[in-house]
Parts: structure tokens; sequence; C-alpha cells
């Protein structure tokens, strides 16, 4: 086990990591898919901008707007936050690897969520319900699958805990796995789904009924609309590492690690969630977006693979005994 | 890092069985939620091939070149011949391009979820004593049955039914050949009786299609004991 | 390799064959004739040869009968249907093309009963099973109406899924028999893996039983199973319907039986008895109140059968030396008697032009030889005496009346409900004012009376041998 002074700088070092890289995953994606639609595209650095140029703008807020609707943005960018801290990234030997379990991290998210949508019931509008409403949808169906997802993962690893997953499927041999490859097909449609991307929705829409996570924060503005954003950029940072993570955790430095292995586990990192940023854009360029009422099919097959995915773990391991 | 690059022989050979035999599942979910003809064709070529690939791996696997004709036949015929006449007749006859559903989809998901299950929990039971080639296999082949069998309750088109009983035999050979051993002459002869059975499904539906411009079952049902359309005699 | 044995199986391919290449369907019909006349000539040269077994074939006490009854009734369905098929011809029915590929297909269905009877390897019993079975689908819709088309595409979902669930129950009862005799041949040996059945894995077994029953079992029609009886009787043409209830419903209980055997000799598996006697019991007694409701006379026979079929099955549940013996006796007596009711329906459908009920009365006025047979028939087959369904069913009854009264009584209430229903139906058929056209039949009164005269004479006096033969096969089936 590592001291517990690099497991604290590790951790440190984490959390400042992904918040630091977060608006440029986002960037980057918006780069390619620009490019690749033969435009210039903002430079992968907007996004900083924009953060910048929103938190010292003024919060305008509706007359009838409630402590929650003012305080919501912060607990969600908190929760977030904490949740992409927790995901080891570069090196499994966090001094927060005890909390690092797949079950608190999904109600991490879920508690995010919920709160998002709260807040944009709050004032009012009809907008606010709509997205609130097609959220909750899409997470009654996502969840479920993304948790069926993490228990494969951990049915195979013997544990809940995520650098010791990591750790374990380091250690293992390359084998084939079909039950990690549904696994993977399914927590990538449900990683689409959570981040609001295409084909279950359009982030860079302005066409309100097409909207989902975007209806639900038309109403805020400013500082407000700042960490809500900052929060869909870690969100987005999240679910790479939990995909990179759970599934090529490899460079990723073991637990009692020094700063060379660091150094590779870094840059592994950076590498693989470039490979993913650009994949992303790739995606997104190459298919159209789903009408909202099939998007429940499209989760609802996630879920199939998810549910598939842990049955033949579980038929090959009592095979196997 | 560690990359063992001597991985144990029995543990890839089971894998690699393990993972065709899952996707023969996936394939068998799939069919049940496509609700285009052609759709609904393809994937079943595509289980038929997976099904080739797995009995030839079994056959290379335990060393019974029997084996490499019925992956050979599973290939040939119903990954391709069947395919393209079942294909063709679609286009003849001017079916249409769209199936009904009996159950919506969401319900014939789930009942499939609970019958794969229910197979896998059964087949482990059952079989505490067998090679793990064969239990998987058993398993897997029992899903995909039962599988078959809710393709067929679930859609109101012949020439679904037609394919959803393909499918059950493409889990009846998958558990005949995890069940190792059996002699040639079984195979031949269920390959054999494929061919029958296909020979008869082709003049039923051009039959049907004669009688009543459609392969929809519906129209099949206006007949029900003793009850005729054509007045009673009563 | 006894050429007895083979042949029986080789002559009806190549008479099959045969015909499928003779263009007269006149000379089809008695070549039919004759090649069942000479498979049945072979099949009695089985009553003096010692037992038989081989690797493919078997022949001992329990199907020796069982082959020669196959053939006979064979021959003698082929007898009546060499005259009824020209009264199709002329009213239009049939066209010259599909007789002869029904006479092709019948010779082709009597040799895959035959290999499914004789088959001592359980793949091979299947394979024989299901080709009979395929056959008669093709043959139920020959008449291509919309009502044959849905008879026979229920007849074949409902048999592929029968074959399915029994295939599926063969390779486990071979995995069973693997771990014990090896890989390869010897496990799918049936009579080698009935000497080494208490060894055999139970778990297997019982999961193996299941499929097998519900597989083989909705072959045997029987409830709730049976849903393509009916339709597959009344809407092919009757010889089929002779075949189905005489023969095929037969063999199919007959597989069914080696395995019950099989999973019988296992003490610690599951017991096949109170499975058989339940779902035996179901349909008779379902049965026997359906009997009430039908308004067409083939409808109404196949149901019979059904009835037939679970009292039969019945009666093997039960087990012991005489409930099997009555059980044999009675699969024979349904056999012989209700094929020869579908071969006086046949002619009598003929002369009235229509199969409904209410069009059919008054027979004894129009048709008196027909009638007789029909009235010798149905009292046959009600289980009244002096005729030989009476002496099986009382065996039946007393034998589990000693045993286990109260189901006794339920059998007996579901026997009589039939017997009033079909008295009824009976009554009306030969009674009342006749209605309807009236055509001339030639009908062959040959095979009915054969039949039946063959019913008469078992129900007054069992020959010392017929009755050491039924009790070597009863204590066979344990």
């Amino acid at each position: 086990m590592a001291s517990p002074i690099q497991s604290f700088m590790a951790q440190g070092a984490q959390m400042f990591l992904v918040l630091l890289v977060a608006p440029a995953v986002a960037g980057i994606t918006r780069k390619v898919k620009a490019r690749l639609t033969r435009r210039q595209g903002p430079p992968v650095v907007q996004c900083y901008r924009d953060l910048l140029k929103l938190i010292r703008k003024d919060s305008v807020l509706a007359g009838n707007a409630s402590w929650f609707f003012r305080t919501a943005p912060y607990l969600i960018f908190a929760f977030t936050w904490v949740a992409a801290a927790l995901v080891p990234t570069f090196a499994s030997g966090l001094m927060f690897n005890w909390a690092a379990d797949v079950v608190a991290l999904i109600a991490l998210i879920g508690a995010a969520r919920a709160l998002l949508a709260l807040a944009a019931m709050d004032v009012g509008t009809s907008f606010g319900g709509i997205g609130s409403s097609r959220e909750m949808m899409i997470a009654s169906l996502a969840e479920p699958a993304s948790m069926l997802v993490m228990l494969t993962v951990a049915l195979a690893a013997g544990t809940t805990r995520l650098p010791e997953v990591a750790q374990f499927l380091i250690s293992q041999p390359l084998e084939i796995r079909v039950s990690f490859a549904l696994a993977f097909v399914a927590l990538v449609m449900v990683a689409i789904a959570e981040n609001a991307r295409i084909p279950v929705d359009n982030p860079a829409t302005h066409l309100e009924l097409t909207m989902v996570h975007e209806a639900m924060v038309l109403e805020y503005s400013g500082r407000h609309l700042a960490m809500i954003e900052a929060a869909s950029y870690l969100k987005l940072v999240l679910y790479f590492s939990l995909v990179i993570c759970l599934f090529v955790p490899f460079g990723m430095a073991p637990l009692h690690g020094e700063p060379i292995a660091w150094a590779i586990g870094l840059a592994a990192y950076l590498t693989k969630l470039t490979l993913a940023a650009m994949a992303l854009g790739v995606w997104e360029v190459s298919i159209a977006k789903m009408r909202v009422f099939r998007v429940s099919e499209f989760l609802g097959s996630a879920f199939i693979f998810s549910f598939l995915a842990i049955l033949l773990a579980f038929l090959s391991r009592e095979v196997l005994r | 890092m560690t990359l063992a690059l001597d991985v144990a022989p029995v543990m890839v050979a089971y894998d690699v069985a393990h993972f065709l035999a899952g996707m023969m599942l996936v394939a068998s979910f799939m069919l049940l939620y496509q609700d285009r003809i052609f759709a609904v064709l393809n994937t079943f070529a595509a289980q038929a091939m997976l099904l080739a690939l797995a009995v030839a791996w079994q056959g290379y696997v335990h060393h019974h070149p029997d084996l490499f004709i019925t992956a050979a036949m599973a290939f040939g015929l119903k990954g391709i011949v069947i395919p393209l006449a079942l294909n063709r007749m679609v286009v003849r006859l001017g079916i249409h391009r769209d199936v009904d559903q009996a159950v919506n989809v969401a319900s014939s998901m789930f009942l499939g979820l609970g019958l794969t299950s229910l197979a896998l929990l059964l087949v482990l039971k059952v079989t505490p004593g067998a090679s793990s080639f064969t239990r998987e296999g058993l398993a897997l082949a029992l899903a995909v049955i039962l599988l078959g069998f809710l393709m067929m309750i679930t859609r109101r088109n012949a020439v679904t039914q037609i394919v959803g009983f393909m499918s059950i035999e493409n889990g009846l050979i998958l558990a005949a050949t995890g069940a190792r051993g059996m002699p040639l002459v079984v195979e031949v002869s269920v390959a054999f009786s494929v061919l029958i059975a296909l020979f008869v499904f082709a003049v039923f539906v051009f039959r049907i299609r004669e009688r009543f411009d459609s392969v929809e079952i519906e129209y099949l049902d206006r007949v029900r004991g003793d009850r005729r359309v054509q007045g009673d005699g009563r | 390799m006894n050429v007895s044995v083979w042949a029986i199986a080789v002559i009806p391919i190549a008479a099959g064959i045969l015909l499928a290449l003779i263009p007269s369907y006149r000379v089809g019909a008695i070549g039919n004739v004759l090649a069942s006349g000479l498979t049945f000539a072979t099949s009695l040269s089985f009553l003096a040869m010692p037992p038989v077994v081989e690797d493919y074939v078997i022949l001992d006490s329990l199907n020796t009968f069982f082959v020669v009854l196959n053939t006979l009734v064979g021959f003698t369905t082929s007898a009546f249907s060499a005259s009824y098929i020209g009264h199709e011809i002329e009213t239009g029915r049939l066209t010259p093309l599909f007789v002869r590929f029904y006479h092709a297909m019948f010779q082709a269905m009597m040799a895959a009963m035959n290999i499914a009877l004789l088959a001592n390897n359980i793949g091979v019993m299947w394979v024989g099973l299901e080709l009979a079975t395929l056959i008669t689908v093709v043959m139920v819709g020959i008449y291509r109406t919309p009502n044959a088309l849905e008879a026979a595409w229920k007849y074949f979902i409902l048999g592929i899924v029968g074959i399915s669930l029994a295939f599926f129950g063969t390779i486990l009862v071979y995995l069973a028999g693997q771990g014990v005799l090896g890989e390869g041949l010897p496990a799918m040996t049936w009579s080698k893996l009935l000497a080494s059945a208490p060894k055999l894995d139970a778990a297997l077994l019982n999961l193996a039983f299941i499929f097998l029953l519900v597989g083989y079992g909705t072959k045997v029609g029987l409830a709730p199973l049976h849903a393509w009886l009916p339709d597959a009787h009344a809407e092919g043409p009757t010889p089929i319907s002779a075949v189905l209830s005489g023969l095929l419903l037969n063999v199919a209980l007959f597989a069914l039986l080696r395995f019950k055997m099989l999973i019988a000799a296992h003490p610690g598996a599951l017991k096949p008895g109170p499975i058989m006697i339940t779902i035996g019991l179901l349909s008779l007694i379902f049965a026997a109140f359906m009997l009430y409701q039908r308004r067409d006379i083939k409808r109404l026979f196949a149901y019979s059968s059904i009835e037939h079929m679970g009292l039969i099955t019945f009666a093997f549940g039960m087990g012991g030396p005489l409930a099997n013996f009555a059980g044999l006796l009675h699969m024979v007596m349904h056999s012989l008697t209700k094929s020869a009711i579908f071969f006086a329906v046949g002619h009598v459908a003929q002369a009235k032009g229509t199969q409904q009920l209410s069009g059919i009365r008054g027979l004894s006025v129009t048709n008196p030889g027909l009638a007789v047979g029909l009235a010798f028939g149905v009292i046959a087959i009600s289980g009244l005496p002096p005729f030989g369904a009476f002496m099986s069913e009382f065996l039946i009854l007393s034998s589990t009346f000693a045993r286990e009264p109260l189901l006794a009584l339920a059998a007996a209430f579901g026997l009589l409900v039939a017997l009033g229903a079909l008295l009824l139906r009976l009554q009306n058929i030969l009674f009342g004012a006749p209605t309807g056209p009236h055509h001339k039949v030639s009908a062959s009164s040959l095979p009915w009376m054969v039949h039946l005269s063959l019913v008469l004479v078992a129900g007054l006096y069992l020959p010392a041998a017929v009755i050491a033969w039924f009790q070597k096969a009863a204590e066979l089936l344990g």
C-alpha cells in the first residue's frame, strides 16, 4: 500500500487533473466535429474561455426562483467533481480508494441528475418540465444498465472498488471475454445517453423541442451556468475515465507507485482520453439523432446487452469452477 | 503491466467457444426485436454462420473431424442458401416488409431475459459433473431454443415463424455439438430433416400466398374448431 | 443383420419411389395395396423370430406385435384408400398428380413408422418419428382448401415444437448415457442404456423425461398439447385420419414408453407414473366433455382418439402387470376400431357429401351397409361388450380400483360421459329422416369388417399366444 503522503498527493493531483482536463476534452470533441464537417470550428481552448466569460457575467434569475435554484448548480458541480475525482485515472494508489465503489459512483451521478431535474422544474417553465421528464425517462433505463455493467466487471474482479478492479484487469492475461465485450457496448450506449450526446440528444441544438439536457439549463445564466457547464464537462470526463478504467486500464500506475509509474500512467491516460474524445467526435458526425420515443428502445437494448453480459459472466464463472 | 502470452490452451479454447455461443444468444435477442423481414433474415444468416464457427471450433478443439461437415452444412445451407431462398420468396410473393408483433417488443425482451436466465440456471443445476464445454454449450443452446420458441409465439408472420423454427434448430445443433461424441448419423439426419422441413415450408408458404394474398397468420385463424366462416349447418 | 427386419423398412421405401413414378392413379392404388400387403406379410415372419438386439435395430416382445399391428392397419388402410380415392378424383377434390404423390408419401410414412418402431438407437427413433410427422403434415394439407391449409399449418407448427423438444430430451438422455457408457454409439443405444439405467445421472434423466414427455406427448395428442389433432383429422383425407389415429399416435406413445421404461428403471429419478396418470386423466375427461359440442363427424372421432390415448397413458402410468397388459390390449383395440370407424366415416361423408353431423341423418335408410359398420364401430369404441375394447377398459378400471379407487372412479366417469355422447350422436346419424344429397359410393366393406371382426374375436376369446405376448411385454414395461 502506498504511503499516506503519496496517496494524498495522487488523489489531490487527480482531482485537479480532471478539473483542468475536462473543458479541453469537450473542446477536442467539438473541434473534431467541426473539422469533419468542413468547418474551422472553435479552438480547443474555447471551452475555458466560455467558462471564464460566464463566471464574470451577472446571473439573471427569474422572479419566482427559490433558494434551491440558486444553490443547485454548486451542489451539482460538487457531486460530479467528487465522482470524477474518485475514478482512478493515472494511478490507483489514491487516498480515497475505499470510497471509490461503483455503487457509490452511481449514487453520486444519480444525485447530481436528480438535483438538476428538480432545479429545472423550479421556475415553472414548460421547457424545464420537458427536459426533466425526458431526462428521468432516460435515467430510469440507463441506470439499471450501467449498474449491471459495473457489476459484470465487478463479478469478474471479485470486488466493487474501482482501483482494485483496474489492478485486477491489468494483472490478467489478455483474453477474449464476450461478457466484457457486451458490457463495453452497453456502457458506451449508456455513456452516450447520460452525456446527452447524439443520437440521444444534440448538445448543440437550439430547438427547444428536441432538447433534453439543454432544456433543463435554459433558465440558468452567469456563474450558475458556468457551474453547470463545468459539471457537464466533468461528467463527460468521468464516463471516459470509467470506460478506460473498466475496460482498457493498461498503463495505470499500481497501488504503490513511484513517480516514474505516475508519469507513465499520466501519459497513458491523457492519450486514451484524447483518443476517446476524437472517437466521440467522429461518432457524433456519422449518426443522426433519434426521435425521443426511440430512445427507450436504444436504452432498452443497452439494458439487454448488460443483462446478457452479466448472465454470460455468471455462466462462465459457474462452469469453470 | 503483465501480458502473459503463455496462456493455458484450455482457457483459450473455452473462451472462444463461449464467445461464439454467447454471440449466438445475442443474435437470438436481436431476432426478437427486429421488425423488418430482411433484417430478420440477415440476423438469422449471421446466427447460422456463428453456429458454423462454433461447431467447427468444437471439432478442432476436441479432434472430431466429422463436426467440420456439420459446420459446413450449417454455413452453406442455413447461412447462405436458406436466407437467400427466403429473401427471394419474400420479394416474389410481395409479402409485407414489416412484421407485426403480437406482444410488444419490451415485454418480449423481458420474457426473453427471463427465459435465458431460466435456461442457464436449469442446465447448470442439472449437469454438475459434465465438462465445462458441455455445460456452457448446453445452457446457451437451451436459451437459444427457448428464445426461438418465443419468437414463434410473438410474431404474426409465417416467414418469421419459419425463421423462429430455424433458430430453434440452430440451438439444437449447438446442443448436440456440446454433447460430445454424438454419432454422425444423427447429425446427417438432422440436416436431412432440415431440408425436408424447408421444402415443406416453401410449399406451404406458396399455397398460403395462393389462397390468401398474404401470409398473415390472422387470416389463417378464421377457422377455429367447428366454427366456419360460411354459415353454420345448424 | 437379419434380412426381414431390414426388409420391413426397405420395401415401403422402394415402393414409395416406384409409386412416385407411376402416372396412372388406379395402378398406383393397386401398387399401394400390394406394397402394404407385402410389408404386412414380412412382419408376420417376426412372430416366429427370436429376439434381435443390434446396434441400430431391436426386436423384442414389446415392438414385435406393434410392427405387425402397424403393417396390418397400413394394409387395410391402403385397401380402403384404393376405394376412396376414386371418388375423390371424380368429385375433383384431388388431381391425379397429387394422388401419385399421395401414394408415394403413404409408403414413405409407413417406412418411417416402421423405422421408429424397430429402432434401438434413440436418435434413429426420433428421425423416424419426425419423418412420419412431416409426411403426414403434407398429406393433411393435400386438399389445398383454406381450412386444410390452416389445419396443416397448425399441425406443422405444433409438430415441430414437439420434435424440437423431443430432440433436446434425446440429447439429454445421450449426455446421461455418455457419463456411464462413454462417448459415441453405445450411449445412444436404448438396450444398453436400459441395462445401465440405475447408474445414469438422475437429474439429467428427470429433465430429459420432461422434455420427452412434452415433445412426444404432443404427437400422442395428450391434452393440453392436443390442439392440432381435431383439425388434422377433420381436414385431411380420411385414410390419413385413419393412419393418424390408428398408427401415428401409437408409435409416438410407444416412443414415450421406451423412455418411461428407462427412467422407471432408475430408483432415484422422477417417478413417471403420477405424471402420466395426471395427464392421461386430464385428456380423458377433457375430451369426453368436448365430444358433446362437436358438429363435424371426423372431429367427433378425433376427440374420441384423444380420450382413448388419455386412457391408455393413464393405464401405463398406473403400471404393474395387469394395468400394463390392459393398456397394451387397449392400444391394439383402439387402433383397430378407430381406423375401422374412419373407414366407415370416410364413405359416409362421401355418400352424404358433407362432414357436418347435421347433414348426416337417416343413414340406416339410405346406406344400410355403412350404417351397420358405423354402428358396430361406435359400439366397439364406446367400450360396450362384446367387443374387445370393453375387455381392456374393464381391466384398466378394475386394476386401478384395486389400488386407487378414486382414480378409477374418475376414469369411469370420463368413459361414461364419452359413451353418452357417442351413442347420442350415433342415434342421430342412423335414424331420423334422411337429409341432403345422396351419392352413390362404391364402398369396400372389407377393411372395416376385417378390423371389427378382429376386435369382436378379441373381446370373446384371446388366443393363449397373444395373452402370453402381452404378458411378456407388460412385464418389460414394469
